[in-house]
């Protein structure tokens, strides 16, 4: 059974989007399906606004800093050693001053700015969190953040590099081909370092010979297990260590250097020289060409179509989503050569994605957004990105941070026990939008016929602007889709 | 790149460090006179055992690990446990309690896992389940269940179940379990969580129930001193995160109403790339852990004669060192058990030898000890769980892993 009308706008905007705001339940209403298909023919769709650094000028500007900040606190401990040693007043530190412009900007830190590497990062945050606050509907934007978890690295080992990475190897790609996105993903600097690929080199290469140094299979295990053909499909530990080999060399220039440093490289002499097999196959060795060309058959096989088949339903539909919906994903996957868009489009015209039960618990950083969205302006002051980045660690979830390359869990199981989490963060938001908000109007804008009549009730009694507000992003019927 | 390492790496630490307890004493263990106390660890990322506990007496050793072999007479020689092991000697604390009989290493010790998938490798180390594969339940919530419970510890709660942000699965499951983690951001009201819990009891369940857990837990948490705020510590400092997380799981479990029965993970040991045996990586993170064992010893105070607490991971590491300094996924691995209910001062080892042929598929160390034995050895002897619960639905199909006697008492 799929719901139409309203109940299916106001379904559709929570499962596809990221929750309605202002008037678009109404908006969608004459055809919701078509709104969301719509979303994919938005020009621009997928790219966030801003200029902001490529990845590469971004890990040589941290670089800079750190070396900087490095000289500084050399340069104080020599002249309190001269103060200690003679009793001189220190001079005037015209060498610090000099130092202290931002190597990015030009500008100089003040007091109450972040160092620069982490203001790096509350830009790119910023970027991608209004990308999917002003989105209309935000399918594309939550195809983005999807398809960023199924790649993940994670900021911990690459901050510099954490935002461009989504904006270079993700998003340009998000309604293109899934080859496309694996090419760029696996040969991307953040990739290589998040997975150890930059410094693993073959035995028999002039540097593993020269430095009697040699491989690290991290990378080439994640691509097989994680990002394309999905654990136990059958690859063995003779195919990873195959394809541990054809990527060396896949490595990038080191930031310290001015030009290019922090860009890919693939470096020969890294490379572990030969045909190798992987899968049964055997590549001819043509350097980088043959990392690409195991990709390229990575990503056209059937065990990956039904791997990202599995976890595109899963994200969006239920967690143990309609084997008949998977089934489907599976076929366009295969048919369109993987392509992204029509992936989606299958995903969106599929009737069982149209299923009346609420089959997924919203993540933590989803759920956010939508509180933000429905809650309006008001609820995140300018320069309060740090509120939204706080919440999502708060709540298990931070960004572009998660533990393992396996990226956020996608099921009600991990998620539920935070929900009484969730209390304290909507109760904190809500306070800030209180005093105009109308519950009653944030109710129909918000759920509309979604809203059972427990929490119609709940919203209506509530003992203040605020509690309405918290009670009615807390309810059963918003944290679900 | 390390200006958000610290306040991130602590928000980890602290996410997955939240401590899931259960707050019932055993019945058929009180009813012996007993109390124990029972703490699961789980190392996530796979810890290299043979960097831990070090078979320096092997003579294929060194030739497998070149200069990151630790020996007993290197720059940072380890430290001697018998003719054959020797401890990492950033575990000094560890080597105290070995020496007074508190400590017990099984050595060549796996799961029945035999890939090298990370999360395939968790899921089956929490689950319990002999193959890999779905399961919503972990192993130590499934003993839990079949354990009868002798009342509740804590007399002022009923059930109690409340978890942090992500639920670990080694703890999911039918038996109610409580959690802790520090408050992070100010709490709604109580009349809001009220009102908030009267509508989920009406139109959804299950959120009614976590609700509802996450409440009665408050409530304990503030009748007691265990509201302490994770204070004196400076961000990203690992050591003090491992010390504070464990060290406030000693302090329930030691509290006369406080749970029995505890998990913990402690995540970062995929050590791939610049392992530091000696000194740096791993070495850091052992001493870190030591500290944690010496945290949960010292907060335990009497109670640690009744304790015991195992640390376990997925799997091992390579034999070799790899190509960058580091060791890559590989199988069996050690098991430490320490508490003073132990009767310790033993390496358990089957040892299967590090020579080329001896290795299992010519790159691991080979499993030679099933890691459910061990398990199943301390429910059952420590927590007086039942042998068929244990074999059929604590670890199912484990019914010819033999449970392994005399580790306690």
């Amino acid at each position: 059974m799929t719901v139409q009308g309203k109940d299916a706008a106001a379904l559709a905007l929570h499962r596809f989007g990221f929750g309605p705001m202002r008037d678009q339940l109404v908006v969608v209403a004459g055809d919701p399906r078509g709104a969301i298909l719509a979303d994919l023919d938005r020009p621009q769709a997928g790219s966030v606004a801003g200029a902001l650094p490529t990845s590469s000028e971004a890990a040589r500007a941290v670089f800079d800093f750190q070396a900087e900040r490095q000289a500084k606190q050399k340069l104080a401990q020599r002249l309190q050693k001269q103060v200690d040693s003679d009793g001189t007043a220190p001079p005037s530190s015209q060498a610090v001053t000099a130092m202290s412009a931002d190597p990015l900007t030009g500008q100089k830190p003040t007091d109450n700015q972040p160092p620069l590497p982490q203001q790096l990062f509350l830009n790119e945050a910023k970027a991608r969190v209004d990308a999917a606050i002003g989105a209309d509907i935000g399918f594309v934007e939550r195809l983005v953040w999807f398809w960023s978890n199924h790649f993940c690295i994670s900021a911990e080992k690459v901050v510099a590099m954490a935002g461009p990475y989504e904006r270079e190897a993700i998003r340009p790609y998000v309604l293109g081909r899934f080859v496309d996105m694996l090419q760029a993903a696996e040969s991307h600097p953040a990739m290589l370092v998040y997975l150890d690929n930059e410094q693993s080199m073959g035995a028999d290469s002039i540097a593993g010979i020269n430095r009697d140094k040699g491989l690290n299979e991290n990378l080439a295990r994640e691509i097989m297990e994680l990002h394309t053909l999905g654990v136990r499909s059958g690859y063995t530990q003779k195919d990873v260590t195959s394809l541990a080999n054809v990527i060396t060399g896949w490595t990038l220039i080191p930031p310290a250097q001015p030009d290019h440093g922090g860009e890919f490289a693939f470096a020969k002499r890294l490379h572990e020289p030969g045909d190798k097999i992987v899968l049964g196959k055997t590549y001819p060795d043509t350097g980088l060409g043959q990392g690409r060309a195991v990709l390229a058959d990575l990503a056209r096989h059937p065990a990956t179509a039904q791997h990202v088949a599995e976890k595109l339903a899963r994200h969006f539909v239920a967690d143990v989503p309609p084997p008949t919906l998977v089934a489907k994903l599976e076929q366009t996957f295969k048919d369109s050569d993987g392509n992204l868009k029509e992936l989606a489009r299958t995903l969106v015209i599929a009737d069982e994605s149209w299923a009346p039960q609420r089959g997924k618990l919203k993540p933590p950083s989803t759920w956010i957004v939508a509180v933000l969205r429905l809650a309006g302006p008001m609820a995140l002051p300018p320069n309060a990105i740090g509120r939204v980045t706080g919440a999502q660690a708060a709540l298990g979830e931070a960004l572009w941070r998660p533990p393992a390359p396996n990226g956020y869990p996608d099921t009600e199981a991990a998620w539920i026990d935070g929900v009484p989490h969730r209390l304290d963060i909507a109760n904190e938001f809500a306070g800030r939008v209180a005093a105009n908000a109308d519950p009653q109007a944030l109710l129909d804008a918000g759920l509309g016929p979604l809203a059972s009549a427990q929490t119609r009730q709940t919203v209506e009694r509530a003992e203040s602007r605020a509690q309405a507000l918290t009670l009615l992003v807390m309810a059963p019927e918003f944290l679900r889709s | 790149m390390n200006d958000l390492h610290a306040p991130s790496r602590r928000q980890l630490l602290l996410s997955s460090g939240t401590l899931f307890a259960w707050a019932y004493a055993p019945r058929l263990a009180r009813a012996e006179g007993r109390d124990p106390r029972f703490l699961a660890i789980v190392l996530r990322g796979a810890l290299d055992g043979l960097a831990t506990v070090v078979p320096v007496g092997d003579p294929d050793w060194v030739a497998l690990r070149g200069d990151n072999a630790l020996t007993l007479d290197g720059k940072t020689p380890a430290l001697k446990l018998n003719d054959l092991f020797a401890l990492n000697p950033a575990m000094p604390n560890l080597n105290r309690m070995y020496a007074a009989n508190e400590a017990i290493i099984i050595h060549a010790c796996a799961t029945p896992y035999r890939e090298r998938s990370h999360f395939d490798g968790q899921d089956l180390l929490e689950s319990g389940l002999a193959k890999p594969g779905v399961s919503d339940t972990g192993w130590l919530n499934r003993a839990l269940a079949g354990l009868a419970a002798a009342g509740r510890v804590d007399p002022k709660g009923g059930k109690a179940f409340a978890v942090g942000p992500v639920t670990p699965l080694i703890v999911r499951g039918p038996a109610p379990v409580l959690s802790w983690s520090p408050q992070r951001v100010q709490p709604a009201s109580a009349d809001t969580a009220q009102r908030l819990l009267e509508l989920y009891r009406q139109s959804d369940p299950r959120l009614a129930s976590v609700l509802e857990d996450n409440a009665r837990l408050s409530a304990i948490e503030q009748s007691g001193d265990m509201n302490q705020k994770p204070g004196g510590a400076a961000p990203g400092q690992v050591r003090a995160y491992f010390a504070e997380v464990a060290g406030t799981a000693a302090k329930f479990l030691a509290r006369p109403d406080g749970p029995r029965v505890g998990a913990l993970a402690l995540d970062g040991w995929d050590t791939h790339f610049n392992e530091g045996i000696a000194s740096g990586r791993l070495s850091q993170l052992l001493g870190a852990l030591d500290g944690a064992l010496d945290a949960v010893k010292t907060n335990m105070g009497a109670a640690w004669g009744e304790t015991v607490v195992a640390l376990v991971t997925e799997f091992g590491r390579t034999a070799r060192i790899n190509g960058t300094e580091g060791t890559d996924h590989g199988t069996a691995t050690v098991a430490l058990l320490v508490g003073g209910a132990l009767k310790g001062g033993r390496v358990i080892a089957d040892w299967p030898g590090l020579k080329e042929a001896n290795l299992y598929e010519s790159r691991d160390l080979k499993p030679t000890t099933d890691l459910r034995a061990v398990l199943k050895g301390i429910l059952k002897d420590h927590l007086r769980a039942d042998d068929r619960a244990l074999s059929e639905n604590v670890f199912p199909g484990s019914a010819d892993v033999k449970a392994m006697d005399g580790l306690v008492g």
